[in-house]
């Protein structure tokens, strides 16, 4: 809501500054948004009458104009306009004046003629953005008037950013009731006459649908001359709400729509054939609006209509062929009050936002009706003359305003503040709420144009909007305080976090949305959760994985000539199937293995680097990794991550189709695996330390290249022969004295006992179980 | 007896000139060893009478022990020199680099949730978390936002079919919380949510922190109290100026947007602030009546406070950050700034 501050202060005028009022304004709820002045600085610039008009002696384009300002000569100015006549009335900056961007006027020779000032167009006086010509006055501009004056340039732009439950603010009838209220004063409306019925005729009036349009008002207007001037005021506040002007009709159902926030309408009697109907649309019925837009409206559509025809969308925007054009001569002038629920997102679903819908979806004053009715009329015969007739109307149930109680202890108690009765009384009465005191109780009537009031709790944040939130002291909070719960069978996401910190890589966080064909490419997921209404193809369905955002900032990061790139991520992953979202924490590593450093050799990351930072986020579990293949990973570089026998993620090298698709220069490394096992604990349980030394045997065995490492680790653990408490492979061998497609693996055997020392036949039993198991898988003792 | 005393002197000088331990046992043998000189004094003592014997070879054994002393101090001097010389051998040059992995970081938005989540868990606020897709019914309508209500255009809604949404706030999981909990509840809800909406100054997706206190005893005076100590601890400015205005938010009643002073200029008014010397930082109320009607709370036992931030604009004001974009695209020159 945007409006003029000196037509506000008609209504009325608290001792307070203009940024004074827009912060008591913001204070109370009605965030004022910007504060512009109307006009840019600029000062000595009167109305002028141009005298006379001729050439310049020695320049084809110029004027010699003589230009009477008031003074007792008048003067004499060399102008270039090609619209400068005999007989208009211009601006004319004086010598002296100072113009926007600090142009200072002087007394000037142009070729040879003194020239006593400049007669300025529309852009010069910063006005307009763009002008053509001098700005040509209206004829009864008071000659040598300050122009500032004359346009009443002295004003200030308020701009509201309203919340939506404050329809009653859509005017300046309902803004300088609420200054009214913050300053505690009164305010005062302008005078509407009420206007004598000279037309003995009247429209017939059919409401189909009346809890849609519980009141509808209408007259008849003839002999209005449409095309008569909008008066300069009117037009004036009109622009500084930001509203077009079109022709005086429509202005003045603009403009009273400004002022006590009642949309109206105005049609062109010669077009309605028959009486008014105010009915439903049927299906597909075709509507041109005065915006050029063909509509084909819906079945809860409300319209006004003839009887052949709709006529208007109601409370949204009147139709183009029944709308007052300036050859109009006789109106059908409607004010209606339209239910907010038969209007709400109906303007919005056919893309015609209005200023009346606007206001009709939040709320209109039912009270206002017929007195904007009465207010329109009246200026209508004013400006456009004309007569009129009674108004007809069809009332229906119109919206009730039940009581609401108001109990001074629930103040207390919802604010944390006392206020005394009196207080709440002068508070309400500020408000002009009605009510009635009895004990402790107030019974408040929410009046007609709030619609936001049906409550106690809305009452309260009305006391304590007007007595000021500023003015409630903070306080602070006493409470039973009883510690959280520290469940240590689930360990804190910032933990699994700081791991990944500590092995070098850097967090990052994408959007959860990204294009279909990345999700089908490394996901294999062909129906992800698409997006009704994306921003972009790029962002229109939900990742099922984590990988696609690594992958991007991966990218990125490639394009700014980084080398070595190590990044994670934690975040939803959504499935289709039962919209299901996983929390998963995923890595992603790309370039040399360590930082380039001495003493180090440079080497590319590999499966198995990132395979130990997948060990350490799990550690002390143990995960077993599966050959399996992925959509997006090298199929015999790819593994399925499992714990206890269940799938938890994926590890893999990515496929070298993908690194050539995303222009990498190498491959990458990446893995995914689901936060709700990753914080999973088990419970913590001290054993018995033995006290006698541990003795260790080496085993090398020689096996099939073919057979997984796991495969044999396994076996041997599953004899669980006596006293080992520790199998581990440290190192594996291929060339020289192994036979062509076998390797030797060498492992460290650990065995201990709690009680005792180890005797060699203890030993040598519990190894022998072991050299056999492996036997079985066929690997021979390498000697 | 004076071979005694030359022995001595002899030997004394001997030892000092020994450069080397081997060197020193050598000469150690020249005197005390089986064919030593002190040996064979010793061994001649038999040819000496009886009453002669005993002072003899006393003065021998005193002569002995003092040699032995001698070489007992030549040896430590030489092994304490060797010991010096192999440290300085082994000198490092500790400037050069340590080796090994790197470290990486957190990402700033990451760093400042966890910074707003233990600033809320000291004040005993446990962390509740919800479904990014939501059902309209827990984004909107337990909310106390009925379908065609104007706030749901204010959401700019991604809608995933008739019936769901992205969560366009994290106040849905107030609604999950007091669900399933009894009052006195006091949970914060941080998490991410989705706009329709994208340029300079918005984000399609973004992170909120909701927090959501339901007890007998709460009021707005203690929501005026707690916002306004964790914008002073957050920021760590004691003197951090908040302010308290009306608004509207359908599931709260009073409602009220805050306000920071500008950290940028102290309020003076700049650029960050649009010269208002105040930036809004958080929407908050009293939890409506309808929204406890829901969940079965009674309104008239107990009443609640909710607030919901935004956590980038909080990342942005606390580091400096300028464009919001940056938080998106994983460039790791942005991101180790904050490691």
């Amino acid at each position: 809501m945007k409006f003029s501050e000196n037509w506000l202060r008609t209504w009325v005028n608290p001792d307070m500054s203009s940024a004074d009022l827009a912060h008591a304004l913001t204070m109370a709820g009605l965030e004022v948004e910007s504060l512009e002045p109307a006009a840019p600085q600029f000062k000595n610039v009167v109305v002028g009458k141009v005298l006379e008009v001729k050439a310049h002696p020695d320049a084809d384009r110029l004027n010699v104009c003589l230009v009477e300002v008031g003074a007792a000569q008048p003067l004499s100015i060399v102008c270039g306009a090609a619209n400068v006549s005999v007989g208009v009335k211009v601006p004319c900056a004086q010598i002296g004046a100072v113009l926007p961007g600090d142009l200072v006027i002087k007394q000037t020779r142009v070729r040879n003629v003194e020239s006593y000032g400049m007669l300025c167009s529309a852009k010069e006086l910063g006005l307009a953005a763009e002008s053509e010509g001098l700005w040509l006055l209206p004829m009864d501009a008071p000659v040598g008037s300050n122009l500032r004056d004359y346009l009443e340039l002295e004003d200030t732009l308020f701009t509201l950013k309203l919340t939506p439950n404050r329809s009653d603010c859509f005017s300046v009838a309902g803004i300088a009731r609420e200054v009214a209220a913050i300053a505690g004063i009164a305010y005062a409306a302008p005078n509407v006459t009420l206007n004598i019925p000279n037309l003995r005729e009247s429209i017939k009036l059919k409401i189909a649908e009346p809890s849609a349009c519980p009141l509808y008002c209408a007259r008849i207007l003839r002999g209005v001359n449409a095309a008569a001037a909008t008066p300069l005021w009117m037009a004036r506040r009109l622009e500084r709400s930001s509203i077009r002007s079109i022709n005086a009709v429509v202005d003045i159902t603009n403009y009273v729509m400004l002022e006590l926030g009642q949309p109206l309408h105005a049609f062109d009697l010669s077009k309605i054939s028959g009486g008014i109907t105010v009915r439903n649309a049927r299906a597909g019925e075709q509507l041109e609006l005065l915006n050029g837009q063909n509509v084909a409206m819906q079945d809860d559509m409300l319209v006004i209509a003839d009887e052949q025809n709709a006529l208007a969308l109601a409370g949204i925007m009147g139709g183009a062929t029944s709308g007052v054009q300036l050859s109009t001569q006789d109106v059908l002038l409607e004010s209606a009050f339209f239910a907010p629920n038969s209007i709400v997102g109906k303007a919005r679903r056919i893309n015609a936002n209005s200023d009346s819908s606007q206001r009709f979806e939040r709320g209109v004053d039912f009270a206002m009706t017929r007195p904007a009715l009465e207010r329109a009329t009246q200026l209508l015969l004013e400006i456009c003359g004309g007569q009129a007739s009674e108004i007809t109307q069809v009332l229906g149930q119109l919206p009730t305003r039940e009581i609401i109680i108001l109990r001074a202890s629930r103040i207390k108690r919802v604010l944390g503040m006392s206020l005394t009765k009196i207080e709440i009384a002068d508070l309400l009465k500020r408000l002009s709420f009605n009510f009635k005191q009895q004990g402790d109780d107030f019974h408040v009537t929410p009046p007609s144009y709030r619609f936001d009031i049906s409550i106690e709790a809305d009452l309260i944040e009305e006391i304590a909007r007007i007595y000021g939130y500023d003015n409630i002291l903070p306080a602070s909070p006493l409470a039973t305080m009883v510690m959280l719960p520290q469940p240590e069978s689930r360990r804190p996401v910032a933990h699994c976090r700081q791991i990944m910190v500590a092995r070098d890589y850097q967090e990052t966080i994408s959007y959860a949305f990204l294009d279909l064909q990345t999700e089908q490419d490394l996901c294999a997921n062909t129906t992800p959760i698409t997006l009704k209404n994306p921003i972009s193809n790029q962002l229109a369905v939900m990742r099922s994985s984590l990988l696609g955002g690594l992958l991007g900032a991966l990218r990125v990061n490639l394009a700014r000539k980084q080398v070595r790139v190590r990044l994670f991520e934690l975040g939803a992953c959504f499935e289709n199937a039962g919209r299901v979202q996983h929390e998963r924490l995923a890595g992603l590593c790309y370039g040399a293995a360590l930082p380039e450093q001495w003493g180090a050799e440079s080497r590319n990351i590999d499966f198995y680097d990132v395979k130990a930072d997948v060990e350490a986020l799990f550690a002390p579990k143990l995960l077993t990794f599966v050959a399996l293949p992925h959509s997006a990973s090298h199929p015999g570089r790819s593994a399925q991550i499992q714990l206890d026998g269940l799938p938890i993620g994926w590890l893999g090298e990515l496929h070298p189709k993908w690194v050539q698709q995303y222009d990498m220069v190498q491959t990458a490394v990446w893995f995914e695996v689901d936060m709700s096992v990753l914080v999973q604990t088990s419970p913590l349980r001290a054993m018995e330390i033995s006290k006698f030394p541990p003795v260790r045997r080496d085993l090398a065995l020689v096996i099939d290249e073919k057979l997984p490492v796991q495969v044999l680790l396994d076996a041997m653990n599953n004899e669980k022969a006596y006293f080992v408490t520790e199998i581990a492979l440290f190192d594996v061998y291929r060339g020289k004295g192994v036979e062509e497609g076998k390797k030797s693996l060498a492992f460290r055997v650990l065995l201990q006992d709690t009680e005792k020392t180890l005797t060699d036949f203890e030993i040598e039993a519990s190894i022998t179980r072991l050299t056999d198991a492996s036997q079985r898988l066929g690997a021979q003792l390498r000697t | 007896m004076q071979d005694l005393d030359q022995i001595f002197e002899s030997a004394s000088r001997e030892f000092a000139a020994a450069e080397q331990i081997a060197e020193l046992e050598q000469v150690k043998s020249r005197y005390l060893g089986k064919e030593g000189r002190l040996t064979g004094l010793l061994k001649s003592l038999g040819g000496l009478s009886a009453e002669e014997r005993p002072a003899a070879g006393a003065r021998i054994n005193r002569v002995k022990q003092a040699i032995e002393e001698a070489l007992s101090q030549r040896r430590n001097a030489l092994q304490q020199d060797q010991l010096q010389h192999k440290l300085a051998a082994e000198s490092l040059d500790v400037t050069l680099p340590g080796r090994g992995l790197g470290c990486g970081g957190l990402h700033p938005v990451t760093r400042t949730l966890e910074r707003i989540e233990s600033l809320f868990q000291s004040l005993g606020f446990a962390v509740a978390t919800g479904p990014e897709i939501e059902s309209d019914f827990y984004n909107f309508t337990a909310l106390n936002i009925p379908e065609n209500h104007p706030a749901r255009a204010m959401h700019d809604t991604f809608y995933i079919d008739d019936k769901h949404v992205l969560r366009t706030h994290t106040s849905p999981v107030q609604i999950r919380y007091m669900e399933n909990n009894t009052p006195p509840l006091k949970i914060i809800a941080p998490g991410r949510v989705y706009r329709c909406d994208s340029d300079v100054t918005h984000s399609p997706m973004f992170h909120q922190v909701e927090g959501l206190w339901v007890a007998e005893d709460v009021n707005f005076a203690i929501l005026k109290g707690l916002l306004a100590d964790f914008m002073q601890k957050f920021f760590e400015r004691d003197d951090l100026k908040v302010r308290f205005r009306p608004s509207f938010f359908p599931f709260t009643e009073p409602s009220a947007e805050m306000d920071i002073q500008c950290v940028q200029c102290n309020g003076k008014g700049c650029r960050v602030c649009s010269r208002t010397g105040w930036l809004e930082v958080l929407g908050s109320g009293m939890v409506h009546p309808n929204v406890l009607k829901h969940v079965n709370i009674d309104s008239e036992k107990y009443l609640g406070f909710a607030f919901g931030l935004g956590v980038e604009r909080l990342a942005m004001l606390r580091y400096g950050v300028a464009d919001l974009r940056l938080f998106y695209e994983g460039d790791l020159r942005f991101l180790k700034q904050f490691n």
